[in-house]
This record gives C-alpha cells, sequence and structure tokens, in this order.
C-alpha cells in the first residue's frame, strides 16, 4: 500500500491513520452530546458497554494506586451499562428533568488524546486503548457555572458502522464533588 | 418557651421564617446550639474492621477521625493538632500506629493519647504534661447497629433514649433483608458533594416529604425501577401498598413507612437468582417478624441531618452544613454483608442510576433545594414566612392497622407535613435552650402530634 503521506513509513502511516480516526471519532462524540443529539450520541456506543465514572479518594503517595474506587464493587458517580445510559438520555428528553430544565448550556473540550495499544489497526473488530483528557464547562439559569475537568481511559471497537465506544472509565479529578449534580455524559 | 426562635416557628398556624433558611448569624448558633450537643452520625463500623483503621468524618463543620484502636473499640477525635491546629490525618480513609502532625511534628497514638513531641527535652524540659494535650474526643460514642454515632456533650442522653422509636424505623435500614438484627455493611467509598441550599431543607425532605411528586415526575416517566422499569422503585411489588408518614415529634425525628396488605405476595420481577434470593429473604423475614413484616421501610430523618433509605436502595446520608446556603453532602449506600455477590452487584446497580449528584432521582432534588434557598434570601421576602399546613387536620388520626407496631400511634396514612412542623419545632427547642436539661424539657411538653 502506498503510504498517505510523504516520507512515512507504512507502519506510521497506519498510525496516523489509526490516530486520526480515533480523535474524529472522540470529537465527533463530544459533539453530539453538546448539540444534544443523544439518540445518535447512542448509537455510537456498543451495546456491551461499561461506563464507569469512579470516585477520587485523598490518599498517600505509597498508595496512589488505591485513588480511585474499583469498578463494580466499590461506589462510584456512574457505574452502567447501556440500559442505564439510555435512561439517561430519555430523561433528559422528558422536558420535565428540572436539573436540565432550562437547558444548560454545555461544552466538552477533548484533548491530549493518546492511543495506548499498539497493537491496533483499523480494521473492522479492531479494538484500540485511548487515552484523553476532557475539560466541561456548564452555565445554566442566570448565573451558575461550573467546570470539571478530568482523564478518560477508553476502549474503542471498530464495527461494520465504524468505531464505537466499548469502556469508558472517566476520573473527574475532584474527591468532593465541587458541583451540585451531574446532569450530562464524560 | 418563648424563646427568639421559637417565634420563627409557628406550630398552630404551620408557618416558617425564611430566615432560618438563609441567615448566617442563625447558621453560626446552629453549631452551637445544635451541632455541639446532638447525636450525629460519623460513619459505619464495617468501614473500619481492623485496629488502626480510620476514616475521617464530620460533625457538623468539625472534621473528625473515627478510628479503632488496639482493644478494639471505637474513638472519634476532633481531626486537628492541639499545637497548632494543624490536621493531624488528611487521608479519607487507611490504617495507622500513629497520627502525625506535618506541621511541628506532635505525634498521637490511635487512642488520641499525645505520644510523641519533638523537643520535649530542649523545648518543654520534660515538664509538657503530655496526658493533658491529646486529641480532643468526642463526650460519647455509641455503635447502633454498625451505626456509629458520637456527641461533643456529656450532658446528652443516651443514643438509645435520643432516637426513642424512631430506632424501629432505622432498624428497616440497618438489620438485614431476612429480618435478622443488624447485619449490615457499607461499600467503600463515600459519596460527597456541595449543593448550594441550606441543610434543613434536605433533612425535611427526608423526614417525610410525600407531596413532592412532580419533582420526580421525569424519572417517573423513564422508570428506572430495580428490576430496570416501572417508575422509579418497586413499583410493580408496592402496587397495593399504603404510604404512611411516622412522626416522633418529641424529638424531632420521623419518616416514611411502606404498608402491605397482610397477604401481600413478593412479586418484585427481579431477574433469576437474585429474585430467589430476595423472595427467600422475604419468607424469612415473614416467618420471623410476623405480621409486622408487613411494614417496610422508606426515607427517614434523625434530628439534626442524619437521613437514610430503608426499603431500596438503602443509604445513609448525611447534609453537613457549611453555610446557610452551602451543604456537603455525604452518602454511604447499605447492603447485606452476607448477601451473594450478585445480589451487592443489582443493588449497588441501582443505588448509583437513582442516589447521589447524578441519581437520576436525587439529581432533580438538588435544583428544587438550590431554589427554595435562594428564595429565602431578600429584604422583602425574608417576612413572608413558607407554609407548612399540609394535612394539619388530619395529625389528629393515627393509622391504627397494625396496633402491635411499637410506634402505631406515631403514624398518619399518606402525605402530611406533621414531620416538619415537628422537625422545625424541635430546631426552636434546640435553638432557644442553653443545655441538654431545657431542651429534655421542652421536648416533654410536646405531646402527640404536632
Amino acid at each position: 500500500m502506498a503510504s498517505p503521506v510523504e516520507g512515512a513509513s507504512s507502519v506510521e502511516a497506519q498510525e496516523m491513520r489509526l490516530h486520526f480516526e480515533v480523535s474524529q471519532f472522540l470529537y465527533k462524540e463530544m459533539d453530539l452530546v453538546d448539540r444534544r443529539s443523544l439518540g445518535e450520541w447512542l448509537d455510537l456506543l456498543t451495546d456491551d458497554i461499561r461506563y464507569f465514572v469512579p470516585l477520587m479518594l485523598n490518599v498517600p503517595f505509597r498508595k496512589w494506586d488505591e485513588e480511585t474506587s474499583r469498578p463494580q464493587t466499590d461506589t462510584a458517580w456512574m457505574d452502567e451499562g447501556k440500559k442505564t445510559l439510555e435512561q439517561r438520555v430519555k430523561q433528559l428528553m422528558t422536558g420535565v428533568h428540572w436539573a436540565e430544565e432550562p437547558v444548560s448550556r454545555i461544552c466538552h473540550l477533548v484533548s491530549n488524546v493518546l492511543v495506548k495499544s499498539a497493537s491496533a489497526g483499523t480494521d473492522v473488530g479492531s479494538e484500540a486503548e485511548v487515552t484523553s483528557r476532557f475539560l466541561i464547562y456548564r452555565n445554566r439559569v442566570r448565573n451558575e457555572a461550573s467546570i470539571i475537568v478530568g482523564w478518560r481511559d477508553d476502549l474503542l471497537r471498530k464495527t461494520e458502522e465504524g468505531w464505537k465506544l466499548a469502556k469508558r472509565t472517566a476520573y473527574i479529578n475532584q474527591s468532593t464533588l465541587l458541583d451540585k449534580n451531574i446532569t450530562t455524559f464524560f | 418557651m418563648a424563646g427568639e426562635f421559637s417565634a420563627m416557628i409557628s406550630a398552630k398556624t404551620s408557618q416558617v421564617d425564611r430566615k432560618i433558611f438563609s441567615d448566617e448569624e442563625i447558621f453560626r448558633e446552629e453549631q452551637r446550639r445544635i451541632f455541639a450537643k446532638a447525636w450525629i452520625f460519623v460513619g459505619h463500623e464495617s468501614q473500619i474492621p481492623n485496629a488502626g483503621d480510620y476514616f475521617l468524618s464530620r460533625m457538623g463543620i468539625d472534621p473528625v477521625i473515627l478510628v479503632r484502636d488496639k482493644s478494639g473499640s471505637i474513638g472519634v477525635f476532633h481531626n486537628s493538632c492541639r499545637h497548632r491546629g494543624m490536621r493531624v490525618c488528611r487521608y479519607d480513609a487507611g490504617n495507622t500506629r500513629l497520627f502525625t502532625c506535618s506541621y511541628h511534628g506532635w505525634s498521637f497514638g490511635i487512642d488520641g493519647k499525645l505520644v510523641g513531641v519533638p523537643g520535649m527535652k530542649e523545648g518543654y524540659c520534660n515538664k509538657l504534661d503530655k496526658s493533658e494535650w491529646g486529641l480532643i474526643p468526642v463526650a460519647k460514642i455509641a455503635n447502633y447497629k454498625g451505626a456509629i454515632w458520637a456527641t461533643w456533650d456529656a450532658d446528652a442522653v443516651s443514643l438509645e433514649e435520643y432516637l426513642g422509636d424512631m430506632r424501629y424505623m432505622l432498624d428497616l435500614a440497618l438489620d438485614s433483608h431476612d429480618g435478622t438484627e443488624g447485619g449490615s455493611e457499607v461499600s467503600i467509598g463515600v459519596q460527597k458533594w456541595t449543593i448550594p441550599s441550606n441543610w434543613k431543607l434536605s433533612a425535611e425532605n427526608f423526614i417525610g416529604d410525600l407531596y413532592h411528586n412532580i419533582s420526580h415526575r421525569s424519572v417517573d416517566m423513564v422508570g428506572i425501577g430495580p428490576e430496570g422499569t416501572s417508575q422509579r422503585r418497586d413499583e410493580g411489588f408496592i402496587n397495593n401498598a399504603t404510604l404512611v408518614s411516622v412522626g416522633f415529634h418529641e424529638r424531632g425525628h420521623g419518616g416514611i413507612n411502606v404498608y402491605l396488605p397482610p397477604e401481600y405476595v413478593d412479586a418484585r420481577p427481579y431477574p433469576g437468582e437474585i429474585g430467589e434470593w430476595f423472595r427467600a429473604a422475604d419468607k424469612a423475614r415473614k416467618d420471623r417478624l410476623g405480621e409486622n413484616a408487613c411494614i417496610l421501610g422508606g426515607v427517614g430523618t434523625v434530628f439534626p441531618n442524619m437521613s437514610f433509605r430503608a426499603n431500596q436502595p438503602r443509604q445513609i446520608i448525611v447534609w453537613n452544613p457549611v453555610s446557610a446556603t452551602e451543604t456537603e453532602v455525604w452518602s454511604w449506600y447499605l447492603f447485606d454483608a452476607k448477601s451473594p455477590d450478585s445480589v451487592k452487584a443489582f443493588m449497588r446497580e441501582y443505588a448509583l442510576r437513582y442516589c447521589g449528584p447524578a441519581g437520576m432521582t436525587e439529581r432533580d432534588d438538588m435544583e428544587n433545594w438550590q431554589g427554595a434557598t435562594e428564595g429565602s434570601v431578600g429584604g422583602v421576602v425574608e417576612s413572608f414566612p413558607y407554609n407548612y399546613a399540609y394535612n394539619l387536620a388530619d395529625d389528629e388520626q393515627p393509622f391504627e392497622a397494625l396496633p402491635n407496631l411499637p410506634y402505631a400511634k406515631n403514624a398518619v396514612i399518606g402525605a402530611t407535613e406533621g414531620n416538619a412542623r415537628g422537625f422545625y419545632r424541635q430546631w426552636s427547642i434546640w435553638m432557644d435552650a442553653t443545655n441538654w436539661d431545657e431542651i429534655r424539657r421542652e421536648q416533654m411538653k410536646i405531646k402527640g402530634r404536632i
């Protein structure tokens, strides 16, 4: 296969293509969330998705590996599959969900996109471990504004319909949540 | 007692002054008059199973350390060094032999005693009496079925007396699903979040507000019940249930019970072995409790700031005051320690989609409490009190379907704001009293329902 980028080896070209597809996927995903095209956003999730937002604890340096609560065991902010995510979307669409009525102005910034698994390709069936950072700005009603910043560790899977999100762990960089509630996705 | 604060609560006309939800001076008084005297929930014993295990908690605005010592007994100490006030422990939880202050190095044992002072000889000529400079202990600690409580006031009545018959309501959260006493544990990690509202509004909501269904309309439309459908709770199971408000006005506590018809059949459509476990537990509970098995728990509040859910999900939730218009909420989730992992996982996932700041039910509550707090601020509105008259007339008709229930006389079928009236009456008693004797004297004057 001829390299799409002049001077790049075929391996490098493949990595660039993977990075391009993955980062476009992550940007598109949050674009749909910000524009409240939440049904389309759900289509980007695999049916077996695990969506996990752990608590973060104040721990000593030597126990840094215990900083986050464990999936499907400990308490978390969110720890669920697709059905609950669909219910959340449905609730946001009822028009009587007071935590989002009137609707908030929400903007997701996604950055530091890094493909972590070297073996991933772009063929159907490929999986890619991807890490990124997020900054979510929410402004609502008259003067409420909050910023949540954190990390994400994702597992993406290439399907016939393109890339899909199969697993997400979103680490909010706060131990006490400095906001009254969580009404968006990460 | 015609005190300054009693005047803000009008039990007869069921009105409450808005200023108690917004005034910073009143908030400071609450810290001295209520939180320095009352029994406060500080944690669950399953959080500190071994010697040296500790958990950082709060009592009002005071940070405290809950710690198990070598003898296995539990201590609660103010988390501040006696030398300069620095926090001697800054990790949420863990295990230690010593709490060493990172400022000047004073160190304290897990029994709170001062054991190490740098410069003892050079600076203090060996004359510092270490026995007088230990961590500040609470006056009393009590363990009720795993729930740990503490008070700073040595004159406080025992926790048992403090709770009164409210303990039977707490049992519905702390006992096992099969009706055996105790047996609960909490999952690791406490959800903590900040809400821009006065702590009393949340305590009032959990004390038995059956009048706020509109708040949760969206989640009822979606259906997030434990089996994944049907409004937000076990609606299929409790279809024929009667909701009962139970108030212990003499002490300011209250909550909701779910009363099932005696012939009820457990129809919770939970999947597979989870359904089997619940049905077996329910059967054992009926065998154990007889006709009283018809009573399931709902929500409740123990004065001043501890609330809980007793049916599903099971939760302990504490409204930590921060300022008149800010509260830090702490939420624990309760499980039967001996239930299989599949049941715990099932209950846990339901709890997380229901409760907490991302919980589809509770996240709407926060919006309302914030609005109610904002509505309590302002030179004009503060002279317009809030209305607590819902079912004022019906308050004299106790629920008597279960005469053998220890607190049958305290119950009322359906919605009432009686529990909230009792809560604010209690608040005014504490705010006007200067000591526990006065509190007890005024509490004794409350007879029957409010």
